[in-house]
């Protein structure tokens, strides 16, 4: 007999996800005296047991590509903290023809927080008011000034180091002294100064002081791998502690959330999931509710709560629900720098990232593209990993001391370049419902469109030309090639490659254009709020997650106002 | 009462099942990796005379295994070589779990004893030192094959085999030793670069 288990307590508020958006709102909602239930599809974190912290590749038998190498070369090896990844079991998603995109989905306590590399970019005033400025794409409902507050709480309370700049590209923010430059990015540097681009030292959610009980990095590189000191930022370690401190706060891991089920008020009453772990559908109620399931996942659950009042799914008046779909676009070239092999051995860990960044430098001038990019960048002496000498061994081919004599030293002789740059939303990239598919949970699955304007193409073949002319005037060689043809023109990634895929409930201030009003609530239920990146209207160069976190800090802010004022 | 025991073959059963279910098995994969890892090392021990038995290749094929290795990466007068970083028992060990590694391995030294039989009459193992240069220098590069494509299965066998012994040695103690990696430490500040060499 099918049953639906429905718990009679009410909560103040439900939120659906417990990652970037989902903790920030954990933290600040029961801070302000809130009861708050969260719904976490996957299972808890515990450090002691999955973080893999200072193991050394021969210490594993499979040396951390896992059994029958079947982790090799991916994202999740066996040294990473469980992070996430491009397929799940009993959750697929679908790509419509002539479509590629990929879903990186995290099904863990901090979702992808436990994942992301800690890039903390503020968005640039011009960020928000697209349209104005070009033409293309459309302003957001609320300023830079508006959310500058916001930033400044996110950095001080989770720990950013940088470097004030005045960059218009790059608001400065509250920040940690950053740590000394490696051999690669003092190289990088100078390279740069001669050409007149910009690099300076990069934002990161990594302490080098320690704060709020957190201790200062200890530079093993190892951020991927999950921090047992917390010197790091991920949500289930920063945030979510301090909602459980409140008492004030009901963790469900293994919750598989299916739909918001409305009341015959027309306003949301609770969320129907799947407990994955006996298969029961069971409801839990709340007077409001967030989602923050990442911006894909959260559309698809507005889309599948469809009732009476909303045929189309919820907050879905005005059909934007899953449109305006985009992604960084994201290039790649490496480098042989030969000035590297002279290099004596000396220790290149630092932080788990880049200490030095290249903030887009162009935006004064007239470019053959709208918008732009930064470049990320790094090589160097890193630790030793399977699969990282494929692309030489291929060159070099041969066997014995030439072989083995070329591999030391060119070790450490490689920088790569990252660009990622903004997309325009264009009307050939949304997810919807599949009409044909169901996940082992029974909840209907999305189907991705997606095609790159024209614009990102010539964005991309602009970053190929800068990262040769770097490389080039370093006296190094570039050893990417990226053809101007074919499925990927000038190397740009396919859609969701990198991982900032957003936009698919923006806001707006008009309801008939827009989903959620500039405090991530819905226009159409007053007590729904997406606090993730669905609520972007652009996707400028910087990497989401500072945002998102400014963003649900800022709604959850509304949202405790508003129930205490009962408007909700 | 009877002791709990997990045998090797239900450590890499669900070792599979916890990798091709993604991301929230994670953990199990690393845990049974911790695991497997000991049964090797306890297999080693308790082997007599420490010998490594293998899991997928015959002796035969192993032995040519380990002299392909140490011929693509061989000891020099400072630091041993493949075999000694442990590359076949790595290659060995995730060839026996995977079905493309068999094809692609098992089937190139077969390839390999059929060629040189055919060249030499001889198998690889048993070819005199000139015979088995001869041949490697045959499969070591694309360009033989563009000339003779007969070479072309070979060079790619070759190929797959010379990734999985740099993997292997230059991940193992001696190999990480060997590039000078210096890290994986606890630092109280980062040092920053030493001086770069004049360009």
């Amino acid at each position: 007999m099918f049953q639906v288990i429905r718990s009679p307590k009410v909560y103040d508020v439900c939120i659906i996800g417990s990652g970037a958006a989902g903790g920030t709102a954990a933290k600040v909602l029961t801070e302000g005296g809130l009861n708050v239930v969260m719904l976490e599809a996957g299972p808890p974190i515990d450090p002691d047991k999955d973080y893999k912290e200072h193991v050394w590749p021969y210490e594993l038998a499979h040396r951390g590509v896992g059994v029958g190498a079947q982790l090799r070369g991916a994202l999740n090896d066996e040294f990473m903290a469980p992070n996430g990844a491009w397929s799940i079991e009993g959750e697929p998603y679908v790509s419509a023809p002539g479509s590629t995109f990929r879903w990186f989905r995290s099904r863990v306590v901090g979702g992808r927080t436990n994942h992301w590399g800690r890039i903390a970019l503020r968005f640039a005033p011009v960020d928000f008011r697209a349209r104005s400025t070009d033409g293309m794409g459309d302003d957001w409902p609320l300023t830079y000034e508006e959310i500058a507050p916001y930033y400044d709480k996110v950095e001080s309370y989770i720990g950013v180091f940088g470097t004030k700049e005045n960059i218009p590209s790059a608001p400065d923010g509250m920040f940690l002294p950053p740590p000394k430059p490696r051999c690669t990015e003092v190289f990088v540097k100078n390279t740069c100064d001669k050409l007149n681009i910009l690099c300076i030292p990069s934002r990161l959610a990594i302490l080098t002081k320690p704060l709020n009980g957190r201790r200062a990095c200890h530079y093993c590189a190892q951020c991927g791998r999950g921090c047992k000191t917390a010197s790091n930022f991920s949500s289930s370690q920063v945030m979510l502690p301090v909602a459980q401190e409140t008492g004030r706060f009901t963790l469900v891991t293994g919750a598989m959330a299916r739909e918001i089920v409305v009341g015959k008020n027309g306003k949301a009453e609770a969320v129907s999931y799947i407990e994955k772990a006996t298969r029961t559908e069971r409801q839990v109620k709340a007077k409001a509710f967030i989602l923050a399931a990442s911006a894909c996942e959260s559309a698809r659950v507005l889309l599948n709560s469809k009732s009476s009042q909303f045929p189309d799914g919820l907050a879905n008046s005005s059909g934007v629900v899953g449109r305006y779909l985009t992604d960084s676009v994201g290039s790649y070239g490496g480098g042989y720098f030969p000035q590297f092999e002279k290099m004596p051995p000396h220790n290149h860990d630092g932080v788990g990232g880049m200490h030095m960044y290249i903030p887009w430098w162009k935006f004064n001038r007239k470019n053959d593209f709208l918008r732009g990019y930064h470049v990320e960048f790094g090589g160097g002496r890193n630790m030793p990993n399977v699969g990282d000498w494929d692309d030489l061994c291929e060159a070099q081919e041969g066997y014995g001391l030439p072989l083995k004599q070329k591999i030391r030293s060119t070790y450490g002789a490689f920088i790569g370049f990252n660009g990622r740059g903004e997309m325009i939303p264009n009307e050939r990239s949304y997810c919807e419902i599949d009409p044909d598919t169901v996940d082992q949970w029974g909840i209907p699955v999305l189907r991705f469109h997606w095609q790159w304007g024209d614009n990102e193409i010539r964005m991309a073949k602009d970053m190929q030309e800068t990262f040769r002319a770097m490389v080039e005037a370093a006296g190094g060689t570039y050893v990417t090639k990226a053809v101007p043809d074919g499925p990927y023109p000038y190397g740009i990634e396919a859609g969701g490659v990198i991982i900032h895929e957003l936009g698919t409930a923006r806001m707006g201030a008009n309801p008939k254009t827009s989903a959620l009003n500039k405090y991530c609530q819905a226009h159409d239920v007053k007590n729904v709020f997406v606090t993730d990146a669905a609520a972007f209207v652009t996707n400028p160069d910087k990497n989401p997650t500072l945002t998102i976190m400014a963003l649900s800090w800022r709604a959850s802010e509304y949202l405790i106002d508003e129930a205490k004022k009962n408007q909700l | 009462m009877q002791p709990i025991s997990v045998s090797r073959r239900d450590v890499l059963k669900a070792l599979t099942m916890g990798v091709t279910a993604g991301s929230v098995l994670r953990v199990i994969p690393a845990q049974g990796a911790d695991m497997a890892h000991r049964m090797v090392q306890a297999e080693k021990a308790a082997a007599p005379d420490r010998a490594y038995k293998p899991k997928f290749f015959s002796q035969h094929q192993y032995k040519t295994l380990q002299a392909l290795c140490e011929a693509i990466i061989p000891a020099d007068g400072k630091v041993g070589g493949a075999v000694e970083a442990g590359a076949p028992e790595f290659i060995d060990l995730l060839t026996s779990e995977n079905a493309d590694y068999q094809l692609k391995l098992g089937g190139g030294m077969m390839w390999l004893d059929a060629t040189c039989t055919s060249r030499y009459g001889n198998t690889y193992l048993e070819c005199n030192v000139e015979q088995k240069k001869q041949t490697l220098d045959l499969i070591a590069y694309r360009k033989n094959g563009r000339a003779d494509p007969s070479l072309n299965q070979g060079i790619g066998f070759f190929s797959f085999l010379r990734n999985l012994t740099a993997d292997g040695y230059f991940t193992s103690e001696i190999g990480i030793k060997d590039l000078g990696y210096v890290g994986n430490s606890y630092l109280r500040d980062f040092p920053g670069c030493p001086p770069l060499p004049q360009t």
